[in-house]
């Protein structure tokens, strides 16, 4: 018998995605525990440097946010129940402007729904959940590779764009045992974090540039710092509706929008020939990756957008779409939710969408789709 | 620097308002203590007290209504430094919507300090009543007066195991008691009895706070003063990665087949269904394989079925689910129930079913066979997928009684004597 080592490991990509954060640099996991992200929960306990398991999840995002006040790069994952209960508090560390990586685990709902179930529904409420229809950065996992990168590349951006971040992903993803090679996972080096060294007055929300306030700690000795989620000027003083207080507000969300563009992540699998667009993101890439190939090998040209970066959704993505002549989304949603936040509740008709409830999309479905004209 | 807490502009608080003496008791009382402003930060609630934050030159925090102690309480732990103070300024109504973070606080013990700011009603949203405005006390919402009593926060505090609690009348110069709740170490409560002039003395003409607080029972006095072990948010892991090098599996064997096969095991919890689907993966990818792996169970994970859907493929596996499976093995009267479905979907393959199980009718070929009767009830999974194995030569049945052999389990099982054709 000839043995051939091999790089390759039965494991499940919650294991990717906790070792991917804390190789990141991220400081601590705080959970809530909840189908389907126990496992993320339970690797949490054992491989984050520090671990603390709160009694609900608002008490999770008010720690969460406590935590990075102090300097620090937390961490949680739930699911809708707990996430519907840290929505304010989300809209909290957004107008404070403290960085966070929120792992957002969708099962089937609504209300409890059922928690062994996977589904792609909460993409709507995120699209609209922080107040005033400001942007919040949510990036979806779609493939192994996407489970090591993604995660990094989310810790990354909240500690760059001092913003919370929903990581999106589903049941079907992180429960799944593969067989990976393990030899792609690595090369995640620790995110740069910027703290605020000059020795001028430092005022807690003046921003650079690029619309980002440097950073400093409270309790640090050198600089009185004020984070505040009601509408506040530069120095963090709260402000009523001044041109101060509005102008502050409105820069969180020009700051989220201006610097999307570096954190813009997609895979286009373009044919020449091809005048169907498939669009997929999450778990459905997966059936769309397998459609597209029974497609060629048909004989069928097909091009395919795997969206990584969901929202805000990058205006590339109606650039690709514009030079097809059809386009279908494919979303584990009853309604189409993506779809409906690209192109509104009434699409053109050559904008379709395959949609799944309570089940994985099938590939088949998809190519039926494809060729229901032909 | 100047070491005053306050900035010394006017406050902006009602005229009489119990929240100005409060904010100047805690400046007297952080003076007299000898902290520095910047060793400070103020964490403040939703609500009339919450606005003074601008006019302190600490550290401060302004959050959510019910929610700083929680806020602080991950500030604190994150801070995990005994030369900062962390001071929660909360009233009465954020003490009600809150109450679980003061539970929880006081239960976690952590480093700081709540005052309580407890004039009877919500303030800043127009005197509506909290939980903790006294039986008989009127609001403008509550004109006949509160039906319900209070309920005592001190003593709520004092039970979920805060360091120190205490009840203060917020009249006259109480920054002594203020400095002794700031100096202890875990979790400190202090509430502050105080007045509304805008709401609770309009509501209740010529007041009088002491009465208000003899006539409802509530007392001001020391409900605990103890040394419980502070909270310290120790790091707890070592930092070894989750997968290394040495978990891979090597490739021993190999696989003739040629597209992806789809198998399903259905069984029973308790009965090792999660674990033989594992040692099959593990197995399949001793042969070259590529794989994919999900149990199946209900949340009562003890009872009830357990199934596991499998995909081995020579080629990268893309869609990870197997709606209709190429091979269904049921091993148990839960697994049939479970399986039923799936059974009655499937229009090529076969069925492997034990054979104490009604055999169903169905549009593929059913195979009884005795896998309880072989192998008992333990090991039926084990022996069905050796079963499989020999039947489908999908990969060796070696790969599979390889990698059992050489784990815990193997051990305990004996499997030449299991592995047996009959
Ligand atoms: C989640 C939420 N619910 C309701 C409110 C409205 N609200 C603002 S302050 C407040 C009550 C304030 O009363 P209290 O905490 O006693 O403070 P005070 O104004 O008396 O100082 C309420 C209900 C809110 N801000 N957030
Ligand atoms: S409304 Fe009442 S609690 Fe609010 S500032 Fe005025 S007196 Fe104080």
């Amino acid at each position: 018998m000839e043995i051939v080592k091999s790089s390759t490991a039965l494991i499940d990509s919650s294991l990717v995605i906790t070792e991917s954060l804390v190789q990141a640099g991220a400081d601590l996991f705080i959970g809530y525990p909840i189908t389907p992200a126990n496992l993320l929960y339970s690797y949490g306990s054992r491989r984050f440097p520090l671990f603390l398991s709160a009694p609900d999840e608002i008490t999770t995002l008010q720690w969460m946010t406590g935590f990075a006040a102090t300097g620090k790069l937390p961490v949680t994952a739930t699911s809708f129940p707990g996430y519907a209960l840290m929505l304010e508090s989300i809209n909290m560390a957004y107008m404070m402007e403290l960085p966070m990586v929120i792992i957002l685990v969708q099962r089937l709902g609504p209300a409890t729904g059922t928690a062994t179930c996977g589904a792609q529904g909460d993409i709507a409420l995120l699209n609209g959940m922080i107040s005033g229809g400001f942007a919040i950065p949510v990036m979806s996992i779609s493939d192994s590779q996407d489970c090591w990168e993604v995660p990094a590349k989310a810790l990354q951006m909240a500690t760059t764009l001092r913003t919370p971040v929903i990581l999106f992903t589903s049941k079907e993803e992180v429960m799944t045992s593969y067989s990976y090679d393990i030899s792609q996972f690595t090369g995640i080096s620790p995110v740069v974090r910027n703290g605020y060294s000059e020795n001028k007055p430092y005022k807690s929300y003046q921003a650079d540039e690029n619309l980002i306030p440097a950073f400093l700690p409270v309790g640090n000795p050198r600089h009185q710092v004020r984070f505040t989620a009601s509408t506040h000027d530069e120095e963090g003083n709260l402000q009523g509706t001044s041109k101060a207080g509005l102008e502050n507000s409105i820069r969180i969300h020009r700051k989220i929008m201006q610097n999307m563009a570096s954190y813009t992540y997609y895979e286009l699998d373009e044919q020449k020939e091809a005048d169907t667009l498939i669009v997929s993101f999450g778990i459905t890439s997966r059936s769309a990756h397998e459609a597209v190939a029974r497609l060629r090998k048909g004989g069928r040209a097909i091009s395919h957008l795997v969206a990584k970066t969901l929202l805000p959704v990058p205006p590339v993505y109606y650039e690709i779409a514009s030079a097809y002549k059809r386009v279908i989304f494919c979303e584990e949603n009853y309604t189409g939710q993506y779809r409906q936040i690209m192109y509104g509740y009434s699409s053109p008709d050559n904008i379709t969408g395959v949609n799944g409830f309570g089940k994985m999309i099938d590939p088949s479905e998809i190519i039926r789709e494809v060729l229901k004209d032909e | 620097m100047s070491n005053r807490f306050l900035t010394g502009e006017e406050l902006p608080f009602c005229k009489g308002c119990g929240h100005t003496g409060i904010a100047e008791h805690t400046e007297k009382a952080l003076l007299s203590l000898g902290w520095s402003p910047l060793d400070v930060v103020l964490v403040s609630d939703i609500g009339c007290h919450g606005i003074v934050d601008r006019f302190f030159t600490t550290h401060t925090v302004h959050g959510l209504h019910g929610r700083s102690i929680a806020l602080a309480s991950g500030i604190t732990a994150g801070l995990n430094d005994p030369s900062k103070k962390v001071v929660v300024f909360l009233g009465d109504g954020g003490a009600t919507i809150g109450m679980q973070h003061l539970i929880d606080a006081a239960h976690n013990n952590f480093n700081m300090t709540l005052v309580i700011h407890n004039n009877f009603l919500y303030g800043m949203t127009g005197g509506q009543p909290s939980e903790l405005t006294p039986l008989g006390f009127k609001t403008p919402t509550l004109p006949m007066g509160a039906s319900t009593g209070g309920y005592d926060i001190c003593e709520l505090a004092t039970a979920a195991g805060a360091n120190y609690v205490v009840r203060v009348m917020g009249i006259g110069d109480f920054s002594e008691a203020l400095s002794v709740a700031f100096s202890k170490s875990g979790l400190s409560v202090i509430e502050v009895l105080e007045v509304c002039p805008s709401y609770g003395m309009k509501a209740n003409p010529g007041m009088k706070l002491r009465q208000v607080a003899e006539e409802a029972g509530i007392e001001v006095k020391v409900y605990a003063d103890r040394e419980r072990k502070a909270f310290n948010p120790l790091s707890l892991n070592s930092g070894g990665p989750l997968f290394e090098p040495s978990d891979c599996l090597p490739v021993i064997f190999s696989s003739e087949i040629d597209k992806p096969v789809q198998i399903m095991l259905a069984g029973s919890a308790g009965e090792g269904v999660q674990a033989a689907a594992d040692f099959f993966a593990q197995a399949a990818v001793t042969a070259g394989l590529n794989v994919t792996k999900k149990g199946s169970y209900p949340v009562t994970v003890g009872v009830g079925y357990s199934a596991s859907e499998l995909i081995v493929s020579p080629q990268p596996i893309f869609y990870t689910g197997s709606p209709s499976p190429d091979t269904l093995i049921i091993l148990s009267g839960d697994g049939l129930s479970f399986a039923r479905n799936t059974a009655s979907r499937m229009t090529k393959g076969e069925i492997l079913i034990d054979d104490s199980l009604p055999c169903p009718e169905m549009a593929v070929p059913v195979i009884p066979i005795g896998f309880r009767t072989h192998a008992g009830p333990r090991n039926a999974a084990f022996y069905a997928l050796f079963r499989y194995l020999d039947h489908s030569r999908i990969f060796p049945a070696e790969a599979l009684k390889k990698v059992i052999g050489e784990s815990k389990l193997g051990e305990k099982i004996n499997l030449e004597k299991l592995f047996q054709l009959p």
